[in-house]
């Protein structure tokens, strides 16, 4: 059975609350309109049309749309060898949905990534800790407004806190802006917001209070 | 002065047991929280791991990743296609033209030119991956037979590993960060000779498996630390969506190249291992016999290479070569193009998963037109099949872990991106 079919088969099992497939490259895509029921969607999937095998789930910011976040689901059936991937949008206010490591025990470390890097929680997960940034890490870097360069951050015992030095990269520009000065990657929106964000970090007394802290400038 | 015989207290056996039943009490009750890494030999990189120990037994594991975590994928949406090549090569690091070919398959499947390389290119990157697949398991085998006692294996297993970076080296000007592979190419073609290096290579590498297999399979001091150690059922496998020789070493039949044949696997005889068990030593007999099948796979290669060109005829895709771009103007267009904006990639979103030496390499690449992919995620291998750690490791005895971390061979590189 091809993954159309299945498509179509999980569409009739949950109607509306499913859009139609969309094929690009010979993939096939449907969008859940409610993120609440992705779980029950991911369990019918996995039960009744034999897609065992999660792939991979990933998010995505849309930085400036509403709703900003979507999240994917690549699901994979070792029975048929068929690919289906799920989609679904959390709105930033909430961004919040549940979790599917009910079905999937995969799914516990692609969920807490996702947490990590894009501050996306999801309900019911086990143990929604950061996993590739350290404990108490403040921002989400994967985030559109975060800036390439990262963040100064006012952790005392990293030992490496400062930004990366860009030397003015990237250098890729943006094709469609309305001229070049447009199109040149250092000026686009987010990147000049976060770097004000940082400057006013750095005049920030606190932080600078624990920059200044003797013991930490003598670390190795 | 010794103490006077009637000064010393003398218990009634049924206390005495008492105080005995106390004391093994004691011991039971207390658990020791142990770290393990992340800068120990075993781990293979940086992989912390905290152990909850009942005396020598692990009652709880803990693995803390990360500590590689470089933020590829952000760096990915900050550049064109291009220029993310050479960052493949440090993801896993032991096998980087298998990762620079998944790469460059991935973003030709959102071009949609994936099915006009041209043949002698789709069986040069055939080639590439099925080295790196014997240079990784060689890797991985050696560092598994070092950490449960057998160091000669290593130094086998390097010796050839050393003539693989050797032909790495003639094909790509680099030993290890080797970047080979263009969008809709190869960076160039094999060099004069090469083909006959590589024979050669093969020959000895058949006589270093066997010199291996007699070191380890019938080894009893090998098959008592790894029979029957870490088993991994083939249901828990595939919950935990563990993928490449581990999936198959627990029994579950399946290989990329077989189930969705990507380049001219579909042309190509090969076997695939599955193991009966799930534990460690059926993980190690699966990548034995993967190096062997991978010999195979290079030999028929070789045998059937074709001539023609390496790199599709598109100057929107590849860069022109240079002395055209110096005399002629749409070739100069081209390359300015492709110079400061890339390849301008049409919007929509693909995922890739090509089969590696760790296991199911994914790349998922989000575009919204121009240069460079809106976002671009990596399925790490390595990254998943670290997972199923928490789950596997409690019972063991802490001398099995470096058994464990050894056959579920991963590298953090990948793992952290």
């Amino acid at each position: 059975m091809g993954a159309l079919d299945l498509a179509n088969k999980l569409i009739a099992q949950f109607g509306a609350a499913l859009s139609a497939p969309a094929e690009f490259r010979g993939e096939i895509t449907l969008v859940l309109n409610d993120a609440e029921r992705i779980a029950e969607v991911c369990q019918c999937a996995k039960t009744s049309l034999g897609f065992d095998y999660l792939v991979d789930i990933t998010s995505i910011d849309g930085y400036g749309e509403d709703p900003r976040w979507t999240i994917m689901y690549h699901l994979y059936g070792y029975g048929h060898r068929a690919y289906l991937r799920l989609k679904t949008h959390v709105s930033e206010e909430k961004s919040e949905l549940p979790t599917v490591t009910t079905v999937w025990r995969t799914a516990d470390w692609h969920e807490r990534e996702i947490y990590d890097m894009m501050g996306i929680r999801f309900r019911g997960h086990p143990d929604l800790r950061r996993i590739l940034m350290w404990e108490g890490y403040p921002y989400f870097p994967l985030r559109k407004d975060f800036p390439l360069a990262g963040k100064q951050s006012a952790m005392p015992d990293i030992a490496f806190s400062d930004r990366a030095p860009l030397e003015g990269g990237p250098f890729v520009t943006t094709p469609g802006g309305k001229d070049t000065i447009a199109r040149e990657p250092r000026v686009r929106v987010p990147e000049t917001e976060s770097l004000a964000t940082n400057a006013r970090l750095e005049r920030r007394q606190d932080v600078k209070d624990i920059h200044e802290r003797p013991e930490h400038h003598s670390k190795p | 002065m010794s103490t006077p015989v009637q000064n010393l207290e003398f218990r009634e056996p049924a206390a005495r047991a008492a105080a005995a039943a106390e004391e093994l009490e004691d011991l039971h009750g207390q658990k020791m929280v142990l770290n393990m890494g992340p800068s120990h030999p075993s781990t293979h990189g940086v992989l912390r791991i905290v152990l909850e120990l009942d005396g020598e037994i692990i009652t709880k594991a803990v693995p803390d990743v990360g500590y590689l975590h470089r933020g590829d994928e952000k760096i990915a949406e900050n550049m064109t296609y291009t220029q993310f090549i050479p960052y493949t090569d440090r993801l896993d690091y032991l096998a980087p033209l298998a990762n620079n070919v998944a790469y460059a398959l991935a973003v030709e499947k959102l071009l949609g030119i994936d099915k006009e390389l041209p043949p002698r290119c789709q069986f040069i990157r055939v080639v590439c991956c099925e080295l790196a697949r014997i240079s990784s398991h060689l890797l991985g085998l050696g560092a598994l037979a070092l950490d449960v006692g057998a160091l000669t294996v290593f130094m086998h297993t390097f010796t050839e590993r050393e003539k693989i970076y050797n032909l790495c080296e003639s094909l790509t000007g680099a030993r290890f960060t080797t970047s080979y592979t263009r969008i809709g190419g190869l960076a160039r073609d094999l060099p004069p000779g090469w083909v006959e290096q590589c024979r050669k290579f093969l020959e000895e590498v058949v006589l270093n498996f066997d010199e291996t297999e007699n070191l380890l399979t019938r080894n009893r001091i090998f098959v008592d630390r790894t029979q029957d150690v870490g088993v991994l059922p083939k249901e828990k496998a595939i919950d935990y969506g563990i993928s490449g020789p581990n999936l198959r070493g627990s029994g579950v039949d399946f290989d990329l190249r077989k189930a969705h044949p990507y380049l001219v696997y579909d042309q190509m005889k090969f076997d695939v291992p599955v193991g009966s068990k799930g534990d460690c030593y059926d993980r190690y007999l699966v990548r034995m016999e993967e190096m062997r099948q991978s010999v195979r796979i290079v030999r028929q290669c070789l045998d059937m290479l074709p001539g023609g060109p390496i790199n599709v005829d598109d100057g929107k895709v590849l860069m022109p070569a240079k002395q055209k771009v110096l005399t002629r103007m749409e070739e100069l267009i081209h390359h300015f193009i492709m110079v400061t904006q890339g390849i301008n990639a049409p919007p929509g979103e693909i995922y890739f998963g090509a089969e590696n030496p760790k296991g199911e390499l994914g790349f998922y690449i989000c575009s919204r037109g121009g240069g460079t992919p809106y976002r671009l995620k990596i399925r790490a291998p390595s990254f998943v099949n670290l997972s199923v750690l928490p789950d596997l490791l409690p019972g063991h005895m802490i001398s099995d872990i470096v058994a464990i971390l050894g056959s579920i061979d991963f590298v953090m590189g990948e793992c952290d991106r």
